[in-house]
């Protein structure tokens, strides 16, 4: 069965690995590990990100089975966001939810995650009036925390309903991810764990604990795994006609 | 004639004065406690949530906004179209619009999410945001309408006058199409993503600003008891008239676009027949409260010559246009964001359903802190800046009023003698 994550095997994982071995084992001592392994296109801490890597997300809705929210599950451990206990539940965060869809005329149903598409063009970065919502070079669309003035257009301009506004104080936050009352968040696509080489968490326990229907990796990379699948499959965008070009793909519909 | 026209300001003292004042002080100290709340304790305590990010304060901002730059027409009528009957009203006229404006940034800035980084917005641009632009065009309009204020009352630079009322009338053109573009530039929703939303918002401007501006004029009268002309007030009622009846054909334009385009059907359903409370403050509100009455009250020859039904039919523009501001933002909130079309979808975060909304108090405060402010700082400067015409008789402003005089009196003597 073909997996849809970037793994270890991959040829450019086991150049990275190759080479980052052979220079701890020049540099220090025979048999200590000091670098962590790396995902596929994933750069270095001290690189800049470049356009040379565009991360998406391809996700087979075939395997995707309505009620199944692991992926929401463990977004919500990754990030932090639950339940806040003054918030009332249209007021509680939503980086990620489960969507089912269905064709009245015909009955098809299939059941999907819906988060930040991570646009090529993201309307909520047009709207912004700080640039706090921007989009990295690598195609991760993000909320700069520090510049959010909490004015709510991008949630207003986003076509997905992606975004979410801190209603209330919040504690216990993660350092990855920091999160505050008056301003928006979104799903970040796992930046800290993209940027330390890993997938983001979504993907992970929907590889783990339910149907690998997430395929995470480079989509400007003709050799990794995504460019491959979407290179043999029909894939489309959710509100394609707006185009937006959204770095998160779906098969199956 | 205008010449025996002074602008004054208001002689009130006392009770008669402070009384109102204090009013408005009250107003104003229990908004500035909702906005306090409101910070201190986040959004939670209102009614607005993910679905809808806007609520009744972006309703009485936006609102206060568009009236800002429509209550600068009797300037611009004045100065760029050279109708030297509305010279005595044009500094009051850039007050009020001053004022509105000032009342509706207000609200939307302690709406904010984080308003104490009020100066981040100030330092960090997105030149592509319309929201950014707005920021220059709100700010540059202050600029530019003391600036004529400014013009219009030191005796030395009223040469200047009316070039400063040209570029503030263009400027008011412009913030309005940013304010309507705060829509119409968002393409997700069925609801706005229209170029017409700028123009209609410019027109939606003529009629709220007017009206605001002539319930100004009829109340500090009114209050200092000085003497207003028919000659004003039913040149006032003639505008009003276009210009509501201009915000009604564009809003017509809106929907039957809207319904010829089998995308927007739902939405157009949703506002015209289903929709609830949205589709009952269309009707009721937007239409029949905004456009219907008043346009029944200003033309029908019963009513149409009453100072009373006039101030009346401008405080019906005013409510219908909170109906269109509730309508168009949280309306346009409201209804489902469409992401698979000709599809059913369900979530747990109310997705192909319409989100639901209640103000709170601590919103309906908020917003009427805007209105206070805008009137706290028109009644201050009637006060102490010499704006308002000492009178607005019609022996002084009408041209024709000794000939028309003499006329009346000759058709006496003609009927006493038959």
């Amino acid at each position: 069965m073909t997996r849809y994550n970037d793994r270890p095997d991959d040829p450019d994982r086991r150049r990275l690995l190759g080479g980052a071995l052979a220079v701890a084992a020049t540099a220090i001592a025979p048999g200590i590990l000091l670098v962590a392994p790396r995902a596929a296109g994933a750069r270095m801490p001290t690189e800049p990100v470049t356009d040379a890597v565009r991360w998406g997300l391809l996700i087979d809705t075939t395997k995707c089975e309505a009620g199944c929210d692991h992926c929401v599950a463990a977004c919500q451990t990754e990030h932090g966001w639950t339940d806040e206990p003054l918030s009332r539940p249209d007021q509680d965060a939503q980086w990620i939810r489960k969507v089912e869809v269905r064709d009245p005329r015909t009955g098809y149903a299939f059941s999907l995650p819906m988060m930040c598409q991570h646009c090529e063009y993201p309307p909520c970065a047009d709207v912004c009036p700080t640039g706090a919502s921007f989009k990295r070079a690598d195609g991760i669309v993000l909320v700069d925390k520090h510049i959010c003035i909490g004015c709510r257009y991008c949630m207003v301009a986003c076509p997905y309903k992606a975004r979410s506004f801190v209603h209330e104080d919040i504690e216990g936050q993660k350092a990855y991810s920091p999160r505050g009352k008056g301003t928006v968040e979104s799903c970040t696509l796992c930046v800290h764990r993209v940027d330390a080489g890993r997938v983001p968490a979504c993907v992970e326990a929907c590889a783990a604990r339910a149907g690998d229907a997430m395929l995470f990796g480079d989509l400007n990379d003709p050799e990794s795994a995504i460019a491959k699948r979407i290179s043999q499959i029909a894939t489309t965008r959710i509100r394609a006609d707006l185009g937006l070009h959204q770095g998160v793909l779906y098969h199956g519909f | 004639m205008s010449k025996r026209i002074n602008l004054d300001h208001l002689g009130l003292q006392g009770i008669s004065f402070y009384g109102p004042l204090a009013w408005i002080g009250l107003l104003i100290l229990v908004g500035l406690g909702c906005a306090y709340t409101m910070e201190h304790s986040g959004h939670v305590i209102t009614g607005m949530n993910n679905q809808v990010m806007w609520g009744t304060p972006h309703v009485f901002a936006v609102f206060l906004i568009v009236a800002a730059s429509g209550a600068l027409n009797v300037a611009s009528i004045s100065s760029v179209f050279g109708k030297q009957m509305y010279k005595p009203l044009a500094p009051l006229s850039t007050v009020v619009s001053a004022a509105l404006l000032v009342g509706g940034l207000a609200v939307l800035v302690l709406d904010l999410g984080r308003p104490d980084r009020l100066t981040v917005a100030m330092t960090h641009y997105n030149f592509k945001s319309i929201f950014a632009w707005n920021i220059y065009l709100y700010i540059g309009f202050l600029l530019i309408i003391l600036t004529y204020l400014w013009m219009m009352m030191e005796r030395r630079m009223q040469p200047h006058a009316h070039g400063a009322g040209i570029v503030a009338f263009l400027w008011r053109l412009a913030l309005t199409t940013g304010t309507g573009s705060i829509f119409g530039f968002v393409i997700a929703r069925q609801a706005y993503d229209a170029a017409i939303m700028a123009p209609m918002f410019i027109v939606f401007s003529f009629a709220y600003g007017l009206a605001a501006f002539n319930l100004v004029i009829m109340g500090l009268y009114n209050w200092t008891g000085r003497e207003l002309g028919s000659f004003v007030t039913y040149r006032f009622r003639s505008m009003l008239r276009l210009f509501v009846g201009g915000s009604a054909y564009f809003t017509v334009i809106y929907h039957l676009t809207n319904l010829y385009a089998p995308e927007h059907a739902a939405w157009e359903r949703f506002i015209l027949l289903d929709g609830g409370i949205y589709t009952a403050l269309f009707w009721l509100g937007q239409v029949g409260i905004g456009y219907v009455a008043p346009l029944l009250l200003l033309f029908h020859p019963g009513t149409r010559d009453s100072f009373s039904v006039i101030a009346g039919a401008s405080v019906l523009i005013l409510l219908g246009g909170m109906a269109q501001m509730y309508v168009t933002i949280i309306g346009g909130q409201a209804f489902p964001l469409l992401l698979f079309p000709g599809m059913e979808v369900s979530s747990g975060f109310a997705d192909g359903v319409v989100a639901s909304y209640v103000p709170s108090m601590w919103e309906v405060g908020l917003g009427l802190l805007g209105f206070a402010i805008a009137l706290l700082i028109i009644v201050l400067s009637a006060k102490t800046l010499r704006v308002v015409p000492d009178n607005l008789s019609n022996r002084f402003l009408d041209p024709d009023h000794d000939k028309t005089q003499a006329e009346l009196a000759e058709e006496r003597a003609l009927a006493q003698s038959a």
